[in-house]
């Protein structure tokens, strides 16, 4: 195996398409360290991302905020401005393990390691973030959504590297939440969960709505007929319950010792129901 | 495997190793340059006993490589007290008895420590879910949180 930090984005690609072998891109490396150690993966090249000037930024755009690939949980936690615009975002990131696990792990590690239960991931997808993507042919922008494959899978092409992801700007009355089921309180992975965004009109009622849902499918859903249930509602219960029967009617989780189908298609429904009122207090909240 | 030389920062101090682009930091700090107080838990993330500081912020040497030491600025267990001083949290971990075995416990110094930088009086449920990825099989946590907040306690009024 071969180490390299890149010193810009160009050289990354340049590795990376070089490498007729594996080669694997390493941000915060708590996914990719684990696999290396258990032989999972066994790389000829390793990309380092971390010293790309830019990839350590948070920086205001379009009056909303582009979040260098190698921001940690704990430098996006610490960020006021991203807090109080994207409180969802934040809070599905930061519960992504330990503090220690914090001080490494990024969004795009968490989106690229493709796995359906990714905690950073649903927030994104409600947030209608997207991914800037690097590669042999220049940059493109991605919506998140169009990035997982399938399980450990991404559409990326050979050199391509994701170097930021752009949350979009938010009109006032406008929030979001993450909530995930596990059996412990720290420390595990999502059983099912859920990720929404809420615009709210001058009156109080739904104007637009994003629903996500994590771990409920081979990659993560975007709830659009759950999204149009609430649309126009004051989060009543009879359309809560119309929101969380369209997240039933489209997961397809597995059914494992962690979780079983029938659970796991309940649970989804609930957590939207339940972060749809924490998005919408926080939205009415927010001056 | 090329190895690959790396001058960095430990505890204050500079320093140079040479390590294959494989290895830990964790097995750099043990078997390269002596510092054996990290542990090797789960090497794997889940335990914390391999707990260290990398620019201000708290890793686990086991999920960071060698190779990214390159100019960093590392704090280790071994920079904890000021000589034969103990640190005000390692006293407090003797006389509270927060430790058995002791395996888990230069991780969880080293991670309440940077706790209290950043927050010098936090709750007892700040104070367990931060160091919720440090574990201990054998005191049962409650002697650590009051070993931890016995050392808060004196910091602040010192
Ligand atoms: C103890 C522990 C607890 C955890 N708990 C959780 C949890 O609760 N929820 C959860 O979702 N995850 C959890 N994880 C998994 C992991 O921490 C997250 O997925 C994390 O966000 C990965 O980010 P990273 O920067 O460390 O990724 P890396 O390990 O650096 O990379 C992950 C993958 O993505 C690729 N990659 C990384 N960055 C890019 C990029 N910019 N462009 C292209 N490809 C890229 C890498 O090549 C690799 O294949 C846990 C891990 C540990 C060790
Ligand atoms: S040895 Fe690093 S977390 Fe267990
Ligand atoms: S004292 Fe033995 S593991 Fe904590």
């Amino acid at each position: 195996m071969q180490y390299v930090a890149a010193k810009t984005a160009d050289e990354a690609v340049a590795l990376l398409v070089g490498q007729s072998g594996m080669a694997r891109v390493l941000a915060g490396g708590t996914d990719l360290l684990v696999q290396l150690k258990s032989g999972m993966v066994e790389p000829d090249l390793v990309v380092d991302i971390k010293r790309i000037p830019g990839m350590k930024d948070i920086t205001a755009e379009a009056g909303g905020f582009r979040i260098g690939a190698a921001v940690s949980g704990a430098e996006l936690g610490e960020h006021a401005g991203v807090c109080a615009m994207w409180p969802g975002v934040v809070e599905g990131f930061n519960l992504i393990g330990s503090t220690q696990v914090q001080g490494r792990a990024t969004m795009a590690g968490n989106l690229c390691n493709a796995s359906p239960a990714g905690d950073a991931v649903p927030s994104l997808v409600a947030a209608d973030a997207t991914a800037r993507v690097h590669g042999p042919n220049g940059a493109r922008d991605v919506a998140i959504l169009g990035i997982p494959a399938g399980p450990g899978r991404t559409t990326l092409a050979k050199g391509e590297i994701i170097t930021s992801i752009f949350l979009p700007a938010r009109p006032a009355r406008a929030s979001d939440a993450y909530l995930r089921f596990i059996p412990r309180t720290e420390m595990d992975i999502a059983v099912a969960s859920a990720g929404v965004s809420l615009v709210l009109a001058a009156d109080g009622t739904v104007e637009s709505a994003r629903v996500a849902l994590g771990a409920v499918a081979p990659t993560v859903l975007l709830a659009e007929e759950a999204a149009k249930a609430i649309t126009g509602t004051r989060l009543e219960e009879d359309a809560l319950a119309r929101m969380a029967a369209a997240c039933a009617a489209i997961c397809k989780p597995i059914d494992d010792k962690r979780g079983t189908v029938e659970f796991r298609t309940k649970t989804a429904g609930v957590l939207a129901k339940r972060a749809a009122r924490i998005a919408y207090d926080r939205a009415g909240a927010k001056k | 495997m090329k190895t690959i030389h790396v001058s960095t920062t430990i505890n204050g101090d500079p320093a140079e190793f040479i390590c294959t682009p494989d290895e830990t930091l964790l097995d750099v700090l043990r078997n390269r340059l002596g510092l054996t107080g990290a542990k090797e838990g789960c090497g794997t993330g889940d335990c914390g006993a391999c707990s260290v500081t990398v620019n201000g912020r708290l890793v686990c040497s086991c999920l960071v490589l060698g190779a990214e030491a390159q100019d960093a600025d590392i704090s280790t267990i071994e920079g904890m007290a000021d000589g034969d001083t103990l640190h005000p949290l390692q006293r407090a971990f003797i006389e509270h008895a927060a430790l058995q075995c002791g395996i888990c416990t230069p991780g969880i110094l080293v991670a309440a420590k940077a706790l209290l930088e950043k927050n010098p009086d936090p709750t007892d449920e700040e104070l367990r879910y931060w160091l919720a990825g440090n574990l201990c099989r054998c005191t049962g946590y409650d002697k650590i949180i009051r070993a931890v907040q016995a050392a808060a306690a004196e910091m602040r009024g010192a």
